[in-house]
C-alpha cells in the first residue's frame, strides 16, 4: 500500500540541517498493524508526517520514493507520489493525532468537526444524512452519540482520544496513521483505545500504522513492527519474532527495559543519549551506546538484512554468525 | 564596536521612529532657544504675512511667527506628554505590581479602581474640569486630571504579568534565598517589566498630548499657553479653513500627524526588539 | 451555573463603575474654585429680567436647593445621587430655560447612540476582517499594504481626522454641508436620507479613528492562531483554506477582541465627542458644549452623568455579548 524507498527527509534551517529521517526503507501492507517505536527525537514523528504527504517547509524530502497505491471508486488501483496523496486526504489515508487539549477547535461542535473532513469530496451535501451516518458509526464504536452535539472542553482526556479515532476513521480510510494515541491516558483508558483501534482495523481490513514509544503498545496490538533509531529502521518484522528473537542490540535493551510478570530483577535502563540528528555519526548510530560494539561499526553503517523470513535488522553481529 | 553593532541591529520602525523623535526633540527643546520671539506674545509682527524669507511659515492673524510659534507649540506639548506619562507609568506600574503580587483585597481594591477609570470616558470629566475653572485652566491640572485617568492602562498589564510571575520558579527561588519583597520586586520582576514600561511609556505620551490637544481644538485647555491644540484652535478661530491659513492650521496638524506616528512606531519597535533580544538570548 | 457568576460579578462592577462616576462628578466641583450659584444668577439675570432682593434671595435659595448645596456633606451627597440615579431629575436648563435638561437630553441621545453606533460597529466590523485578511495571509502583497495603511491611520486623533475630512469634502471638494442641517419632518423619508447623510462626515471620522486599532490587534491575533495545533490539524483533515479561515481562526479570535471593544467603548466616545463638536452634529457632545459655553451648570452636570451612564451601560451589554460566542462559559 505505502512503500518508501531509501527516503531522507531533512529540517532544512539557517543554522542547522536535521536529519530527521535518513535513508528509510519501509512498506505498509493491506490489512495489517504496524508499529513504529523509538524513544523520543528519532524521527519517528517526522516519519508520520512523510507518510502522510504532509511535508512542509522547513521539512522536505531530499531523496527517495514514495509510493502509494490507492484503490478507487471503480476499484482500480492507482499510483500515487508525493503531492498527490494530499488530494485523498482523509478518504484514502487519515491521520489521527495524540488527542490533547488543543488538537480540536475549542469553539464549534464536534459534529462541525466531523463534516468539515468531508462536505466537498464525498458530495454529501445533505447535513441530515451525515449526521445519521456518523451517529450511526459512532453507535457502532460504542460511542454516545451526545457527543457530536458537545464542545471540546466538555469530553474527558480518553474521550477525546476516541472521539479523534473515530473522526479519523469515519470514512473508512485504506490507511490509518496514529500518532502516539495513547501517550498521556491512564493505563485502563489507554487498553480501550487500543481495543477500539484493533477492532476497527479488523472491522475495516486495513492498514493501520500506529507510532508510540510505548514497547508495550506495540506488543499488544501490532502484527509488525519497526524500531526506528536516530533517523534510521533499524529492525523490522512480525512483531512476535522481533520481541521473541530480537536481532538488534537496541532492541534488546527496549524489551528488555519492560517489566515482566514474576520479575523481581532491577530494570536497567540505557545508558547515554540518541547521537545528534545534525551531526550523525559516520558510523552506525548506536554504536556510543552498544555493549557489543566493534571497530567495524564505527566505521561504517550497517545495512538492513533479512535475518530470519520476514525479520531484517541492521546490525554486523548478524553478519558475524553466517546467515 | 559591539554597541555600534546592537545599535543597528534595531528593527526598521524603531530607527524611522526614533530618528523622527529626535527631529522633535531638537524642534521643540533646542530651537526655540534661538527663536527671536518670545513666541506667545500676540502682535510682536505683522499680522498674516506670507511664508517669506524672514517668516518661514508666515504669520498668524495674532501677529506671531508661525515657524517660531510651532517649536514652542512643540515644546510644551511635550512636555505635557512626558510628564503626564512619566508620572501614569510610575504609579500604574507600581499599583499594578502591588495588585498582582500582593492579591487578595489590595487585588480587588486596585482593580475596581482601574476599571472605574477605564470605563469612565475621561473627556466628560475633563470638560467639567475645564469649563469649572473658566479660562483658568492650567496645563497642570489638566496634566493631573490625565495622570488619574491613565495610570489604570499600564496598571492592568503590569498586573496580569505579576500575576504569572507570581508562580514562576525563580522568584519562589528568590524567596528561599531569604530576600525581601522589595529586594524581588526591584531585582527579579522588574527588569522584565522595563522594557515593557518603555513601550507603554512612550505609547502614553501620545495618548496625554492627543487628549490634551483634543481639548484645547474646542478650546477648553490653556489657551492662553502655546501648544500644538492651543494653535490649531486659535487657527479655527481666525477662519484658518475658511481663509486658507494653511500654515497656521496645516503645520500643526502635520506636526501632530508625524510626531504621533512616530511614537506609535517607537513603541512598538520598542516591543518587538525587546522580545526578539529576549528571545535571542534564551536562544 | 458559570454564567450566572459571570453575570453577577459583571453587573456588581456595572453599578459600583456608575456608583464611583457620579461620585466624581459630585466632588469634582467641591475642589474646584467655582462658585455656580453666583454664575447661575448671573445667568438669570442677564437676560433681562430684573428681580428684587427678595426674589434673588428666594432664586438662591432655590437653586442651592437643585444644586444639592443645602444640608450637610453627606446629605449633599445623598441627595444629588438619589436625584441623578433614581429619578433622573437634573433641574432645568439655565441657558434653554425653563426647558428641563432631560428634555434637551431626550433629544440629543438619539442622535448619539445612532452616531456611535453605527460607526462603531463598522469600524470593528471592517477593522477585523481586514485584520483576519493580514494576519492569516501575511505574505500577500494587499497584506503588508493594509497593514502599513493601519499603521499610519491608528495614531491620528479623531479630531485631526475630522478636520482632515472637513479640509476636504466641505471645502475643498464641496460635498457636504458647512453645517449640520436636517430637512424634514421626523422619520419621513426626506428626513432618515438626509440625516444619514450629514452623518456620513462624522460618522466617517469616528470608523477611521478607530478601525486602525482592529486592524492591528486583529492582525496579531488571527497569525498566533494560525500557528495552533487546531488550526494545523484541520488543515490535515484537508479542510479548505477559506473554511479554516472562517471557522477556525475567525471564531477564536473574535473572542478577545469583544472584550477589546468593550474596554474601548469609552475611548471612542471621547473621540465621538470631539467629531460631534466639530460638525455640529446634535448630540450629546453638542450638548455639552453649549452647557459649557453658556455656564449652564444643570446641563452640564446632566450631560456628563448621562455621558458616564451610557458608555458603562453599552460596555456591559458588549460583555454580555460574550457568552455568547464563548462557549466555554456557556457550558460548564
Amino acid at each position: 500500500m505505502l512503500k518508501l524507498r531509501d527516503v531522507k527527509a531533512y529540517y532544512q534551517t539557517p543554522k542547522a540541517v536535521i536529519q530527521a529521517v535518513d535513508g528509510v526503507t519501509l512498506d505498509v501492507f493491506e490489512n495489517e498493524i504496524l508499529g513504529i517505536a523509538g524513544e523520543s527525537g528519532c524521527g519517528k514523528s517526522t516519519l508520520l508526517k512523510v507518510l502522510y504527504d504532509s511535508v512542509q517547509p522547513p521539512l522536505k524530502i531530499v531523496s527517495g520514493e514514495l509510493t502509494a497505491e490507492m484503490k478507487d471508486e471503480n476499484g482500480q488501483t492507482v499510483l500515487l507520489g508525493p503531492g498527490e496523496i494530499r488530494n485523498h486526504w482523509w478518504r484514502f489515508i487519515s491521520y489521527i493525532p495524540q488527542g490533547s487539549m488543543s488538537v480540536l477547535n475549542p469553539v464549534i461542535k464536534i459534529e462541525t468537526q466531523f463534516f468539515d473532513a468531508i462536505s466537498k469530496k464525498h458530495n454529501l451535501n445533505n447535513k441530515k444524512e451525515m449526521h445519521e451516518r456518523i451517529a450511526a458509526y459512532l453507535k457502532e464504536l460504542d460511542l454516545p452519540v451526545e457527543v457530536l452535539n458537545s464542545y471540546a472542553h466538555q469530553l474527558s482526556g480518553g474521550m477525546r482520544q476516541r472521539v479523534l479515532v473515530a473522526l479519523g476513521t469515519f470514512l473508512h480510510p485504506q490507511i490509518v496513521l496514529a500518532d502516539e494515541p495513547t501517550t498521556a491516558l491512564d493505563v485502563v483508558i489507554q487498553k480501550s483505545i487500543l481495543l477500539m483501534l484493533m477492532e476497527v482495523q479488523q472491522r475495516m481490513k486495513n492498514s493501520l500504522v500506529i507510532v508510540s514509544h510505548d514497547m508495550g503498545v506495540h506488543y499488544q496490538i501490532t502484527n509488525r513492527i519497526a524500531i526506528m533509531y536516530a533517523g534510521k529502521i533499524v529492525e523490522v518484522g512480525p512483531t512476535e519474532q522481533v520481541f521473541n528473537n530480537p536481532k538488534h542490540p537496541y532492541t534488546q535493551m527496549l524489551i528488555q527495559s519492560l517489566p515482566h510478570v514474576g520479575d523481581r530483577g532491577e530494570r536497567k535502563g540505557i545508558s547515554g543519549r540518541p547521537p545528534s540528528l545534525i551531526d550523525p555519526p559516520k558510523g552506525c548510530r548506536y554504536a556510543a551506546r552498544c555493549p557489543f560494539v566493534m571497530d567495524r561499526c564505527r566505521e561504517t553503517s550497517p545495512e538492513l538484512i533479512e535475518v530470519e523470513p520476514n525479520h531484517f535488522a541492521a546490525c554486523y553481529l548478524n553478519e558475524m554468525k553466517g546467515a | 564596536m559591539q554597541k555600534m553593532r546592537n545599535i543597528l541591529r534595531l528593527n526598521r520602525r524603531l530607527q524611522v521612529g526614533s530618528i523622527l523623535i529626535l527631529i522633535f526633540l531638537i524642534f521643540g527643546l533646542v530651537l526655540p532657544r534661538f527663536s527671536p520671539y518670545n513666541a506667545i506674545d500676540w502682535n510682536v509682527v505683522p499680522r498674516n504675512l506670507p511664508a517669506s524669507k524672514v517668516h518661514i511659515f508666515g504669520t498668524t492673524s495674532l501677529g506671531q511667527d508661525t515657524f517660531w510659534l510651532l517649536t514652542f507649540a512643540i515644546q510644551n506639548s511635550l512636555f505635557i506628554g512626558v510628564i503626564v506619562a512619566f508620572f501614569s507609568t510610575a504609579i500604574g506600574v507600581l499599583a499594578g505590581l502591588t495588585a498582582g503580587y500582593a492579591g487578595g483585597v489590595v487585588d480587588r481594591v486596585l482593580s475596581l479602581l482601574m476599571d472605574v477609570f477605564i470605563s469612565v470616558p475621561s473627556l466628560p470629566i475633563l470638560i467639567l474640569v475645564a469649563s469649572l475653572l473658566q479660562g483658568k485652566t492650567s496645563l497642570l491640572t489638566i496634566g493631573i486630571a490625565l495622570i488619574v485617568f491613565n495610570w489604570p492602562w499600564p496598571a492592568r498589564q503590569v498586573r496580569a504579568i505579576a500575576l504569572s510571575m507570581r508562580e514562576r520558579e525563580f522568584i519562589n527561588t528568590a524567596r528561599f534565598s531569604g530576600k525581601g519583597t522589595l529586594g524581588i520586586v526591584v531585582y527579579e520582576i522588574f527588569p522584565y517589566i522595563f522594557n515593557w514600561s518603555v513601550a507603554n511609556f512612550v505609547n502614553t505620551v501620545l495618548v496625554a498630548i492627543s487628549t490634551e490637544s483634543a481639548l484645547a481644538v474646542i478650546g477648553l485647555s490653556s489657551v492662553q499657553q502655546a501648544t500644538l491644540g492651543t494653535m490649531i484652535y486659535w487657527a479655527l478661530q481666525y477662519q484658518g479653513i475658511l481663509g486658507k491659513k494653511w500654515y497656521w492650521i496645516g503645520s500643526p496638524v502635520v506636526a501632530i500627524v508625524i510626531l504621533f506616528i512616530a511614537l506609535f512606531l517607537a513603541s512598538t519597535g520598542f516591543a518587538e526588539y525587546s522580545a526578539e533580544k529576549r528571545g535571542r538570548q534564551s536562544a | 451555573m458559570r454564567f450566572a457568576r459571570f453575570l453577577v460579578s459583571r453587573l456588581i462592577t456595572y453599578f459600583l463603575v456608575i456608583l464611583i462616576g457620579m461620585t466624581i462628578v459630585f466632588f469634582v466641583p467641591r475642589f474646584l474654585p467655582s462658585d455656580p450659584i453666583s454664575a447661575a444668577l448671573g445667568r438669570i439675570t442677564s437676560s433681562g429680567s430684573t428681580m428684587t432682593p427678595a426674589q434673588v434671595s428666594a432664586m438662591r435659595d432655590t437653586l442651592e436647593q437643585l444644586y444639592g448645596l443645602q444640608g450637610t456633606l453627606p446629605e449633599q451627597y445623598f441627595n444629588f445621587m438619589s436625584r441623578a440615579l433614581l429619578t433622573g431629575n437634573f433641574g432645568q436648563s439655565l441657558s434653554f430655560y425653563p426647558m428641563p435638561v432631560n428634555q434637551l437630553i431626550a433629544q440629543s441621545l438619539p442622535w448619539t447612540v445612532f452616531l456611535l453606533l453605527t460607526s462603531t460597529i463598522i469600524a470593528w466590523v471592517v477593522g477585523n476582517f481586514i485584520g483576519l485578511l493580514t494576519g492569516y495571509r501575511s505574505g500577500k502583497w494587499y497584506s503588508k499594504a493594509l497593514e502599513g495603511i493601519a499603521i499610519f491611520l491608528y495614531p491620528i486623533p479623531y479630531y485631526i481626522l475630522a478636520l482632515v475630512l472637513i479640509i476636504l469634502f466641505v471645502y475643498i471638494i464641496p460635498v457636504f454641508p458647512i453645517s449640520f442641517s436636517v430637512k424634514g419632518k421626523p422619520f419621513s423619508p426626506e428626513f432618515i436620507s438626509s440625516a444619514i447623510f450629514n452623518s456620513i462626515l462624522p460618522g466617517l471620522s469616528i470608523i477611521i479613528g478607530a478601525f486602525g486599532w482592529w486592524i492591528l490587534s486583529m492582525k496579531a491575533l488571527s497569525s498566533g492562531i494560525a500557528e495552533e495545533d487546531y488550526v494545523n490539524f484541520a488543515r490535515m483533515k484537508g479542510v479548505g483554506s477559506g473554511t479554516i479561515m472562517r471557522r477556525y481562526v475567525l471564531r477564536n479570535a473574535i473572542l478577545p477582541q469583544i472584550t477589546l471593544l468593550a474596554i474601548s467603548i469609552g475611548t471612542i466616545f471621547n473621540g465621538a465627542l470631539i467629531a460631534e463638536i466639530l460638525f455640529g452634529y446634535p448630540g450629546l457632545g453638542t450638548l455639552t458644549y453649549t452647557a459649557v459655553v453658556q455656564t449652564d451648570y444643570n446641563l452640564l452636570m446632566g450631560t456628563i452623568s448621562i455621558s458616564i451612564i451610557a458608555v458603562a451601560t453599552a460596555a456591559l451589554v458588549v460583555d454580555l455579548i460574550y457568552p455568547l460566542f464563548d462557549p466555554r462559559i456557556q457550558y460548564r
